[in-house]
């Protein structure tokens, strides 16, 4: 005869979700070296590019400020997430995710408590690079409702790249190996339209910087708040941008979600 | 009484590695069985079947009854799993581990804390409980490591090799904790390399290798099986060896094992000390070859030589070994 189980020994999808989030969030705000790294390192990029290059890049109608934060803010979605692929492969490698597995939690929710986790870290670190935007002289030349689209796509462009970063750290053996192929976003970050305009670059170049997800993402958040300067300069109304990325940021989640589902299931 | 643990014929296969080759096993409820084996045997591959962290190729394996293929979620509710595995976040308190993996379980806030409170107390860990675990010292880690698999007050909990690593006196601490465990009417299930750990703690040892179990019986009836005391004597000069392997060969039944490269002997006896003492005048011929001599436990290789009869295929003393035998009369 089967002993039967204790009845209220389940967590719920939710109160799982929570706690592993809760966790996962707490993790990294708890390592001072990744909060202040992180966020001096991003800083410092800013500064270095709004001051010391600015001057010799010439971004079209818009001023270079006013063309590198939204830039510098889209990228640092991206930069995040490399952070997310390590933590995932220290998880994996430290036997936390079969701790979990061995729990009787739903198993999803090892996943959707790392998602949230990254979305909440997201929307923080948003904030911040945002703030030290304006600081250094970026403003909206666009409508409030249009800048708020803006920040909510770029939340949505997170949790696109949050997949493939996942799907990253479980294949990958080691926090190390993570972040080491997490490096291979800078081509995308760098061959954009984020720091300088696509067409300042050699023609072999500009195709590929062209249709890339991220200058599609910039683009977009440019657009949307630099309104009427940025159409003129980027050539195409914001809704151009914003469908394409949207797309990418579709297409993404579609390829790298099951992949790092299936990747956990085989465990 | 429903079994713990049923395995049989248990197999299962990494690649070119077949890590469990038909294992057959029963822990009953009510008792404390360890899982002895060399590195490779199966054992880890085994506590993760049973956790359902891995699906078995072949075979039966249930727990409290459950199958684990068809009633995972109800086979996990039902244990509690500790030892190897890092389940304690350096970056939070005890405390927060605790509730967390409480709530993990489906407990409330208020009884995850409670809860926690409990453990955290019946380990000695309150006063630390609000520091972060990344201050706690590797002893207080595995306290809390098995304080976690309880929180969730599991019917039978599963140990993987819950000391491995730890200094004699932090060992001695974690046997008390389970010892106590045990007397409170939990199941365990333990696997180990350590003989003395497995006599210590367990009512009933099955050992197994290659994935199979190739014995099964209480400490004593191996240790009756195997020999209960290992005589071990260092020979001053390597000339004399063969002499005192022939002196020592009239102690026991089987062959004296010898070490050319550190001048050791050894001879696994029926008796301990007693019969040492019976049988000294024997050994007074050889006595000035030899530097000293000692009465030991069987290691775990002595005693797999006793039972099958091989020599156990172990690489390089393992970097985890670091607990030796202590050379007593015992």
């Amino acid at each position: 005869m089967a002993i039967a189980a204790p009845a209220a020994h389940r967590a719920s999808l939710s109160s799982s979700t929570f706690v592993i989030a809760k966790r996962g969030a707490l993790k990294f705000l708890r390592t001072p070296q990744l909060v202040v790294v992180g966020t001096l390192q991003g800083a410092m990029f800013l500064l270095i590019f709004r001051y010391v290059f600015g001057g010799a890049i010439s971004s079209g109608g818009l001023s270079y400020v006013n063309f590198l934060v939204p830039g510098f803010i889209t990228s640092s979605v991206l930069f995040g997430g490399m952070g997310s692929a390590s933590a995932v492969a220290e998880d994996l490698q430290a036997g936390f995710i079969d701790r979990l597995r061995s729990l009787p939690i739903p198993r999803s929710s090892v996943l959707t408590g790392r998602v949230v986790a990254d979305m909440a870290m997201l929307v923080w670190s948003l904030i911040i690079t945002t703030a030290i935007g304006f600081a250094v002289g970026f403003r909206l030349h666009g409508s409030v409702p249009a800048a708020l689209e803006a920040f909510a796509l770029c939340i949505a462009f997170g949790f696109a790249f949050d997949w493939l970063f996942i799907a990253l750290g479980m294949i990958s053996g080691t926090p190390q190996a993570a972040q080491g192929i997490g490096f291979m976003v800078f081509p995308f970050t760098f061959i954009s339209s984020a720091y300088v305009p696509v067409l300042s670059m050699p023609g072999w170049l500009q195709s590929f910087a062209a249709n890339q997800p991220v200058t599609m993402m910039v683009n977009s958040v440019r657009a949307l708040t630099q309104g009427q300067a940025a159409t003129a300069a980027l050539g195409h109304p914001a809704g151009y941008f914003v469908v394409r990325s949207l797309l990418w940021a579709d297409a993404m989640v579609v390829a790298f979600a099951p992949l790092a589902v299936a990747r956990y299931r085989r465990g | 009484m429903t079994p713990s643990i049923e395995a049989v014929g248990l197999t299962k296969r990494f690649g070119e590695t077949l890590a469990l080759d038909g294992l057959d096993l029963v822990a009953e409820a009510g008792q404390v069985l360890a899982v002895l084996g060399p590195n490779g045997a199966g054992k880890t591959t085994f506590i993760r079947a049973v956790a359902t962290l891995v699906q078995a190729d072949g075979g039966e394996l249930r727990v409290a009854g459950h199958d684990v293929r068809r009633e995972p979620g109800v086979v996990r509710s039902l244990i509690g799993l500790a030892g190897q595995y890092a389940a304690v976040e350096p970056t939070m308190t005890g405390r927060e581990n605790l509730e967390m993996i409480a709530r993990l379980f489906g407990q409330s806030r208020r009884d995850a804390r409670a809860n926690a409170l409990r453990v955290l107390d019946q380990f000695g860990l309150s006063e630390a409980a609000d520091r972060l675990v990344r201050t706690y010292s590797g002893g207080m880690r595995r306290k809390l490591d098995l304080g976690a698999s309880l929180v969730g007050e599991p019917r039978i909990l599963l140990l993987d090799e819950p000391t491995t690593g730890l200094d004699p006196r932090a060992r001695i601490e974690l046997w008390d904790a389970i010892r106590t465990l045990v007397e409170h009417g939990t199941d365990v299930v333990l696997t180990t390399q350590y003989l003395d750990e497995a006599d210590h703690l367990a009512s009933q040892i099955v050992i197994i290798d290659h994935g199979k179990a190739i014995a099964a019986g209480t400490p004593t009836e191996l240790k009756q099986r195997a020999g209960h005391s290992v005589v071990e004597v260092h020979v001053r000069d390597s000339l004399d060896i063969v002499r005192v392997a022939a002196a020592l060969a009239e102690l026991g039944d089987g062959e004296p094992q010898i070490d050319e490269a550190t001048r050791r002997v050894s001879m696994t006896v029926p008796a301990g000390t007693a019969q040492l003492i019976a049988e000294l005048p024997s050994l007074v011929a050889v006595g000035p070859a030899l530097e000293d001599i000692a009465v030991r436990h069987p290691k775990l290789d002595e005693v797999f030589l006793a039972l099958t009869g091989q020599s156990l295929e172990t690489p390089a003393e393992s970097p985890k070994r670091r607990n030796r035998q202590p050379a007593a009369v015992a």
